[in-house]
């Protein structure tokens, strides 16, 4: 058979595993970017020694275990600590004073993965003396990472590019106050997680469940269509005070030209958002 | 009509090598050019090095943005770059593949499924093996391949590797390749 009828029958069995993962599993990645779950499942597929995706869906199918590889597999979980630093620095100088202004503040962290992310906010939250009277939702579809998010440990290979990166965010201390070395790891301070609440949410199917006042959901859009993306900014609306912040990733957009935009530009590099006022 | 794409995938040395190979080309491209460069360049870079050199448009592919013919794009620094069935960007930040991000493969391979014949495929200058299985594929799928004559190239190993999986692909230098480009459709 040729390359392009292979090719064919591969994009059909893709679809019947993702129609598949959702009867069996209750996940819906139907509207996730085609490409990602394609290199993503193949990618799976020969580690396994499989010839067909078809013979991936038996297995998950059958073998709870291997759905949950294939669900990790899917979760994307690249991250580091104040990623991308003129993000974190842009949060310090034009989000921060706003939130000083009200008594508590919610933040709500998106797809936070490991949690690197939400210990460096809580971190700039510390030093702006913000993190007593702020809860952070930390959320993740995956319950694994978030499990590795509360305990707040991490191998010691990455702390060079993370003290780095702190000190280019305009970090005003040394890094190393926040962190215990120990052998090949860092543990970070528990105190920064105190007012952490760690959750699993999937931003596919749930609902709102909180009134905030920063949400941050950096590259995690990416993974999805424009009718998921669309939806999940919806989802972001809602949950945002008016006035409410939204930074999503650097090489990320909301539509803010379309009349129907309810959000406008507070940076644009570092894109941070705020939602409108007046609706 | 059918959309039409020009994959580069292009390494070290990359810079002087797309100087020539972008050079004036005709400005009624009915090809949409999209390149993944492995260099770590600090934010505007690329798109204002190669604005200059002709009259395309020149920028950085953003996630989920229309591919459109007559466009130069480069793959961001840090990101992959895929192609989408409907003729859209997307990005990732999962790991590297051979050792990069962006990777050429990853490119490749997106591209080729979409484009199938209406794909040219281009691997210039490099010290690693990417795009090797990237070329490949544009190749099973009816893409034309061209590599840049290891020879002449700054760096072989990439060129060398895209040779030896695609057997009927064209091999040429640089000025050539810009020929070709130009000639395209004609």
């Amino acid at each position: 058979m040729d390359e392009k009828e292979l090719l064919k029958i591969q994009n059909i069995e893709m679809k019947l595993l993702i129609e598949a993962i959702s009867l069996k599993y209750g996940y819906d990645y139907s509207d996730y970017t085609k490409s990602h779950l394609k290199r993503r499942l193949i990618r799976r597929m020969s580690l396994e020694n499989y010839t067909s995706i078809t013979q991936l869906t038996e297995k998950v199918l059958y073998d709870k275990d291997m759905f949950e590889q294939v669900f990790w597999d899917l979760s994307i979980n690249v991250t580091e600590m104040f990623r991308f630093p003129k993000f974190f620095k842009d949060l310090r100088e034009h989000v921060i004073p706003i939130l000083k202004t009200y008594p508590t503040i919610n933040i709500w962290h998106a797809g936070c993965s490991t949690g690197e992310e939400v210990l460096s906010t809580a971190i700039l939250l510390e030093e702006e003396d913000l993190l007593n009277r702020t809860t952070i939702y930390a959320t993740d579809i995956n319950k694994k990472v978030l499990e590795t998010a509360k305990e707040g440990i991490y191998s010691i290979d990455n702390i060079k590019k993370w003290t780095k990166n702190y000190q280019e965010s305009g970090g005003v201390k040394s890094f190393s106050d926040y962190y215990t070395a120990k052998y090949d790891h860092v543990i970070f301070d528990s105190n920064l997680l105190e007012n952490v609440t760690f959750l699993e949410h999937n931003l596919v199917t749930d609902q709102k469940f909180i009134d905030t006042n920063l949400i941050i959901c950096r590259n995690v859009m990416i993974y999805f269509n424009v009718k998921l993306q669309r939806k999940v900014i919806n989802l972001f609306e809602e949950s945002l005070i008016p006035s409410g912040f939204l930074g999503i990733g650097s090489k990320e957009s909301l539509n803010t030209s379309s009349t129907d935009s309810k959000f406008i530009n507070v940076t644009t590099d570092t894109k941070i958002y705020k939602k409108h006022v007046g609706y | 009509m059918n959309k039409k794409a020009i994959v580069i995938g292009v390494s070290a040395g990359g810079i002087e090598a797309l100087k020539i190979v972008l050079n004036k080309l005709r400005i009624n491209m009915d090809y949409a050019i999209i390149i993944v460069i492995h260099i770590n360049n600090k934010g505007r870079g690329l798109a204002n090095i190669f604005g200059d050199i002709n009259q395309f448009i020149v920028k950085e592919a953003c996630d989920k943005e229309n591919v459109s013919e007559g466009t130069i794009y480069f793959a961001p620094p840090n990101y992959h770059l895929s192609i989408e069935e409907d003729y859209t960007f997307s990005l990732s930040i999962e790991e590297k593949v051979n050792y990069s991000r962006p990777s050429v493969d990853v490119l490749f391979n997106s591209a080729a499924e979409v484009y199938m014949d209406d794909l040219v495929g281009i691997i210039l200058t490099g010290a690693n093996s990417d795009g090797e299985i990237g070329l490949k594929r544009v190749s099973e799928l009816g893409g034309k391949c061209i590599v840049q004559d290891p020879k002449e190239a700054f760096f072989d190993t990439m060129p060398l590797a895209a040779i030896k999986s695609v057997e009927n692909c064209k091999v040429i230098k640089l000025s050539e390749i810009n020929k070709f480009i130009n000639e395209l459709g004609d």
